[in-house]
């Protein structure tokens, strides 16, 4: 049990510091923190469809997370997932849409296998094979074929093969038979959540409970000694990049199939960059990505209703992430915070 | 086709495409070449961007609010840099959380400070030059003379950037420090200081980039203005080789992309595609085709002294 505790202290932490920095910088520029506060929490858990919505928003942040949690657990760094997402996405709105007369129990499941290969393939072989062979940095490849999918789905979207006629730039609707039916009445939680936790169990699995997650967690724990112990260290680089890709268009499948049901040519998401962010502060444990993706899916539905409510630009919380993140990477700071307060304590005990 | 590429539009426009991804581009080749990765570029222009805007709204002075931008983008090149070289923290993880925090801190600030209706319509800009003699020269002209100061500015910084890293006594110290660390510090060298001054470096051109796109192109700032230009800096970087020419080089080609795909507005499918490109591109040079590019060898490693 101390182990568990040992290791959400850090994030914890990390958050509270971000929420005083918050709560500063609010005090600043002249807003009240605790009612912005209070009305951020409201508007995530207030209500029932407050509640729906805020996990209806962790759904692809959890799936994606994992997948962004799989390669950080091999060493490897995909910073690309929002392209991989949305080649996910692409897939499954096509699947959705030209599919005829399928029963759901198989339109569902075609949709999103044929998300996962495509975003496997995307992710996973093309900066997965470049970095086991030629030592390309998956940071710049990821990052680049993700700006090469993004500019794809304008491609498709702009006048091209998956505009829909005569209307600004998006895609036809998905069939009925491919809906992921919605849980709660007029919120956008669907039964996408049920495939986010079984994702995260399945995950948990196979990192921890598997040869292959041994070996992958080895190659990112030491390449060298990883090969030297008789592992294939390019297949593991390649196979946990795959997966990688393979969560985050699953991501954009169930989006599509349980949210959007269509796709519209918005420039980005933000999934893709927000769930690198909820692999870290889970520290890449599949259940901690859960209860991560929840914290910034609640920062996310809160932040309207702060902004409507206390008047505090939305964006607020934008900052509270990113010193999350700084405070989690950096996590010498509170180091040196701890010694500082302890010499603090001595000073006051001595006097 | 051949009337776009006849058109100085396209030519003046390349160049003030590939203005504000050289500057950073340059900025990352010495931050690299000590030994730093720092993706929080996109951050730092975004904030320099934002803060450009606002000192020359306050003082009424362009040049006021270049100099506000570039302090403001060292700061926060310097609390990048503590963070990444004396605490030794991941550097890739450490960008983004800058890069996440520089997007919400500016359009926090953009609301509270300006309100929704934007920034004021009556902030200076920083002057266009005209370049005696070769303004008059039809074509060549056109491109060449009439550019924003910055693009003046930036062909200056790159010559300078070649000569310092590769002609004096710093420049191949900093160069050591990337690529062995341990060595260098054996024969004297001060590895700590000198990755500060790789990313302190790094600050000062992509704040000069961010300051361009709000009061050099413009005389605005929007949310997320940068629009991932920090990114591809980077991408051009590595395209280039880690050299100030190459990266210019590079910028340029990414530059004419962009501007290229502004001409054919209206022609989707070559638009998107060749927007692509550049990215495409980057992959290829990666994987090795057409020479190699390798890193410095301590790319991306935090360095501890050994005293």
């Amino acid at each position: 049990m101390s182990k568990v505790l040992k290791s959400i202290y850090m994030p914890i932490l990390a958050v509270v510091i971000a929420i005083i920095i918050g709560s500063i910088i609010m005090l600043a520029t002249g807003f009240n923190p605790v009612a912005a506060y209070a009305s951020l929490f409201i508007g995530a858990f207030g209500t029932l469809p407050n509640i729906a919505n805020t996990l209806a928003n962790a759904v692809p942040l959890i799936i994606t997370g994992l997948g962004v949690a799989i390669a950080f657990n091999a060493g490897l760094f995909n910073i690309g997932a929002e392209g991989q997402y949305w080649i996910g996405a692409i897939v499954g709105t096509w699947i959705g849409y030209s599919f005829k007369g399928l029963p759901w129990y198989i339109h569902i499941p075609l949709a999103l296998i044929a998300a996962m290969i495509a975003g496997g393939l995307w992710g996973g072989i093309i900066p997965g094979f470049a970095k086991a062979y030629t030592g390309a940095h998956e940071v710049i490849t990821t990052m680049m074929m993700s700006y090469v999918a993004i500019y794809f789905s304008h491609y498709l979207l702009e006048f091209g093969p998956m505009m829909e006629k005569g209307s600004v730039p998006q895609s036809p609707l998905i069939r009925d038979s491919a809906v992921i039916p919605t849980i709660v009445p007029n919120t956008q939680l669907s039964y996408g959540i049920v495939i986010a936790l079984v994702a995260a169990l399945f995950v948990y699995w196979l990192m921890y409970k598997t040869v292959w997650g041994y070996e992958m967690r080895a190659v990112g724990f030491n390449q060298r000694a990883s090969k030297y112990a008789g592992m294939n260290v390019p297949f593991n680089i390649v196979l946990s990049l795959s997966l990688s890709g393979i969560f985050a268009g699953l991501a954009g499948a169930v989006q599509i199939l349980g949210v959007q049901h269509r796709l519209y040519d918005s420039f980005t998401s933000g999934y893709g960059y927000t769930a690198i962010v909820v692999a870290l502060l889970a520290k890449n444990n599949p259940i901690g990505v859960v209860f991560s993706a929840l914290l910034f899916a609640a920062l996310g539905t809160g932040s309207q209703y702060m902004q409507l409510n206390a008047q505090v630009p939305g964006q607020l919380t934008d900052v509270i992430t990113g010193l999350i993140i700084f405070f989690v990477a950096a996590d010498k700071i509170i180091e040196l915070f701890k010694t500082m307060f302890k010499k603090q304590k001595k000073e006051e005990l001595a006097s | 086709m051949k009337e776009i590429l006849l058109n100085p539009q396209l030519w003046s426009a390349t160049l003030a495409m590939a203005t504000p991804l050289a500057l950073p581009a340059l900025g990352g080749t010495f931050s690299e070449r000590s030994g730093v990765v720092n993706i929080a570029m996109e951050g730092i222009m975004l904030i320099a961007a934002f803060f450009a805007v606002l000192f020359a709204h306050l003082t009424g002075s362009a040049w006021l609010g270049l100099l506000g931008a570039v302090i403001v983008g060292m700061i926060v090149a310097v609390i990048f840099a503590w963070a990444a070289v004396t605490l030794t923290a991941d550097q890739v993880i450490l960008g983004m959380a800058i890069n996440i925090f520089a997007s919400g801190f500016t359009a926090y600030l953009l609301n509270t400070i300006f309100g929704f209706s934007g920034t004021p319509t009556d902030t200076p800009m920083l002057p266009n030059i005209d370049i005696p003699i070769i303004k008059n020269i039809p074509f060549i002209g056109q491109i060449l003379s009439g550019n924003s100061v910055i693009v003046y500015l930036m062909i200056i910084l790159i010559f300078a950037s070649d000569y310092f890293l590769f002609h004096t006594n710093l420049g191949l110290r900093i160069r050591a420090v990337g690529e062995n660390p341990e060595a260098a510090e054996t024969a004297g060298i001060n590895v700590i200081k000198l990755r500060y001054l790789g990313v302190a470096l790094s600050g000062l051109f992509s704040a000069i980039g961010g300051a361009y796109l709000s009061i050099g192109l413009l005389n605005s700032f929007s949310t997320d203005m940068s629009s991932g230009r920090g990114y591809i800096a980077l991408a051009a970087m590595i395209f280039g080789k880690w050299t100030p020419f190459g990266s210019f080089g590079a910028a340029l080609l990414f530059g004419f992309a962009t501007a290229l795909s502004m001409q054919l507005q209206n022609s989707a499918l070559s638009k998107n595609i060749i927007m692509m490109l550049p990215y495409i591109l980057t992959v290829l040079a990666l994987v090795g085709v057409g020479g190699k590019s390798v890193p410095p060898a301590a790319d991306g490693v935090p360095y501890t002294p050994k005293k």
